[in-house]
């Protein structure tokens, strides 16, 4: 009879949690503690703020540690966790030249200026399997640590600020003009709005910002191969730390009251469809944490979408929009585990019934 | 849920609180906050002046998976108050699975009182059926929905079944079933039959079967859609026409089940579910209305409210 018909579906529900806790903590290994999680494996959890789109990295380690490293199951659990907060309020606008860069790259120049940051990136890294993790020792890790740093210690800080690649493209007349917020003073909240079509590009920039990496990857992907005409370049690409300005209702003065740390990625893509001179157009990518990946495909999708007769799926909005959020497609593809039998008997039903009356139709040839 | 309205406005009583588990003092009734709720009530208002029409709304996340029954939920959550009694079924049962959980994080976020009487609860949530005993004016069924939009089968842009719902224009769905006759010498459409609701609006069912649809028609109690993953809400008032798309000369026609009966309660004239038996192979059948069956069985109760006969529109 299985898992519907069966009385005591409740208790079937905690044994089926005790068992998933069995496999998450049932072996011999210590139990791992979220601050580990938030360090250690600190792409994930940026991963997960930025899918569960809320930007809280102790929450996010734990849920990571709850989902047993499943990111979508970690993005939902803190997706749902967000629903529970009220909307205070909205951040005053944040000018990403004044990020505190970790890392920043241009593939457009050779130089720039204010230099290539490379910063901590896997790039140019063999991916060998490094055994010596296996046992890694802690303090030779530490001095392995001090050891790199102590030169950098000793080199001339970096600048507060450095200049954006992008606009020194838009000073010489390269590039489409900036679309201002006087264009669009209506900020869209996705998340107190459902999204309708034609989108505002505040509606696509926040979905996209939040939309799960392995599916905006695959669409961005369709278009860089072919499937679309984005031939993108890294123009600016960004890691590091902005401010979080915020007015007090009481006061009206604008305070500091965080900081987040996020990837930005500016893409520059041949032949703009305006009117006018040719110019390079600009595709925008911006997400929560270090997260360069889906941060350049974002960027690519914005491109894609900025035409007005898409010739591929990752040029349509309503397409790309409706499809990229990793928290609805997650669970609309698991609900096919759920019973279906009514409808099934239905679908039956109908299949039983033309098939009676095609039979018919050769018994008694008309 | 108290006489007048079903709708009620206000905030809960303040001794709500009491009625909570300690240990889930950090969420608030209901799990939404005010806001959240507030908003979707509102829509829910809009929902219920335009029978049949989709109303957009700020979906929230919750603890169950998108798909899984998150638009009914927050409509439920959104309506619930302490003296309320909740009933929860999908497929018909009240013990399937996914009803135990959702009734279980409901009760755990507000501590109200669960029932599996169709005839004793205010609220019910359902997925893919209507109860067989007749629903009473008092009483609010909330439909768990998938996908929202009935012309989706034929158009998959979100943008331009808006300007067909606008314009009234259904012709590609009229199409579509001509279509069908004439490849199958049948409508092959099975659960989530295409209705038209007050004569304006054709609307998606959500998953009943063809069983149900006559239920929908001219019913006493306020039937409630939410769709969650595709945000959006709709409903069908009390005393409100609803009428399966149907031809003069090919008329609707419901699930048959050949004459047979509950092999539990006796019963005709409920929808059945067919189950295969282990070791014979054979074919038994039962109510998929669990709450329904059981009544029947003690009370040898017979089915109050027959379907259309088979061929009858």
């Amino acid at each position: 009879m299985g898992y519907v018909a069966v009385r005591g579906g409740a208790a079937a529900i905690e044994d089926a949690e005790t068992f998933s806790l069995v496999r998450r903590a049932g072996g011999v290994s210590q139990l791992l503690a979220p601050e580990q999680i938030r360090e250690q494996l600190h792409l994930a959890v940026d991963r997960v703020m930025g899918e569960g789109s809320l930007y809280a990295p102790d929450l996010a380690a734990l849920a990571f540690k709850q989902a047993a490293g499943d990111t979508f199951e970690a993005a939902f659990i803190l997706r749902s966790y967000r629903t529970t907060l009220p909307r205070l309020g909205y951040s005053e606008p944040i000018a990403t030249d004044g990020m505190r860069v970790i890392r920043r790259i241009s593939a457009a120049f050779k130089d720039i200026p204010g230099g290539q940051i490379l910063g901590p990136t896997p790039d140019y890294t063999l991916r060998l399997l490094d055994f010596d993790l296996q046992n890694e020792s802690e303090t030779r890790t530490r001095q392995q640590i001090r050891r790199l740093l102590q030169p950098i210690e000793r080199m001339q800080p970096m600048p507060e600020s450095f200049p954006k690649v992008i606009a020194m493209l838009r000073a010489e007349g390269l590039l489409v003009g900036g679309r201002t917020r006087a264009a669009q003073p209506e900020l869209t909240d996705i998340t107190r709005q459902a999204i309708v079509f034609p989108a505002s590009r505040s509606a696509q920039l926040q979905t996209l910002a939040r939309g799960e990496t392995g599916g905006m990857l695959a669409l961005a992907y369709s278009n860089m191969r072919g499937y679309g005409s984005v031939h993108p370049v890294i123009g600016e690409l960004r890691v590091g730390f902005l401010p979080v300005p915020f007015k007090n209702p009481h006061t009206g003065s604008v305070e500091r009251i965080g900081e987040i740390q996020v990837t930005e990625a500016e893409v520059i893509a041949r032949l703009a469809e305006t009117e006018g001179p040719v110019r390079f157009s600009l595709g925008y990518g911006l997400c929560f944490g270090h997260n360069e990946t889906k941060a350049i495909a974002m960027a690519v999708l914005d491109r894609a979408m900025s035409g007005t007769e898409p010739a591929a799926p990752s040029e349509d909005p309503e397409f790309v929009l409706t499809h990229v959020d990793g928290i609805e497609s997650m669970g609309f593809c698991n609900h096919y585990k759920l019973p279906h039998y009514v409808t099934f008997q239905s679908e039956l039903d109908r299949l039983r019934r033309i098939q009676a009356g095609l039979n018919r139709t050769k018994d008694t040839p008309s | 849920m108290t006489q007048p309205g079903p709708l009620r406005a206000g905030t809960p009583p303040a001794d709500w609180r009491s009625s909570l588990p300690p240990a889930d003092g950090r969420y608030s009734y209901a799990f939404l906050d005010e806001g959240a709720k507030r908003e979707i009530r509102r829509r829910m208002l809009k929902a219920v002046a335009i029978p049949g029409c989709q109303v957009p709304f700020g979906s929230r996340e919750m603890p169950i998976a998108r798909g899984w029954g998150t638009g009914g939920l927050q409509l439920t959550l959104a309506l619930i108050g302490p003296e309320d009694m909740l009933k929860v079924i999908d497929q018909g049962a009240d013990d399937s699975v996914n009803a135990v959980n959702i009734k279980k994080f409901v009760t755990r976020v507000t501590g109200v009182a669960v029932t599996t009487d169709t005839r004793a609860a205010t609220l019910i949530q359902t997925r893919h059926r209507i109860p067989e005993e007749p629903l009473r004016p008092h009483q609010v069924l909330i439909f768990q929905v998938p996908i929202p939009e009935p012309l989706r089968l034929v158009e998959p842009s979100e943008r331009e079944t808006r300007r067909m719902h606008a314009e009234a224009d259904y012709s590609r769905m009229w199409l579509y079933l001509y279509e069908d006759i004439v490849k199958f010498n049948e409508i092959t459409v099975g659960a989530r039959y295409p209705v038209m609701v007050n004569r304006r609006h054709l609307m998606d069912p959500s998953p009943i079967p063809r069983w149900d649809v006559a239920k929908l028609n001219q019913a006493e109690a306020l039937c409630l859609f939410c769709a969650g993953r595709e945000k959006r809400i709709y409903a069908v008032p009390p005393h409100t026409d609803v009428q399966p798309l149907s031809f003069e000369d090919f008329v609707f026609r419901v699930e048959a089940f050949g004459g047979r009966r509950c092999g539990r309660c006796g019963s005709t004239g409920t929808y059945l579910d067919e189950v295969i038996d282990d070791a014979t192979g054979g074919r038994t059948y039962s109510c998929s209305d669990t709450a329904f069956c059981e009544k029947a069985r003690r009370h040898h109760l017979a089915p109050g409210n027959h379907p259309p006969e088979e061929g009858a529109a």
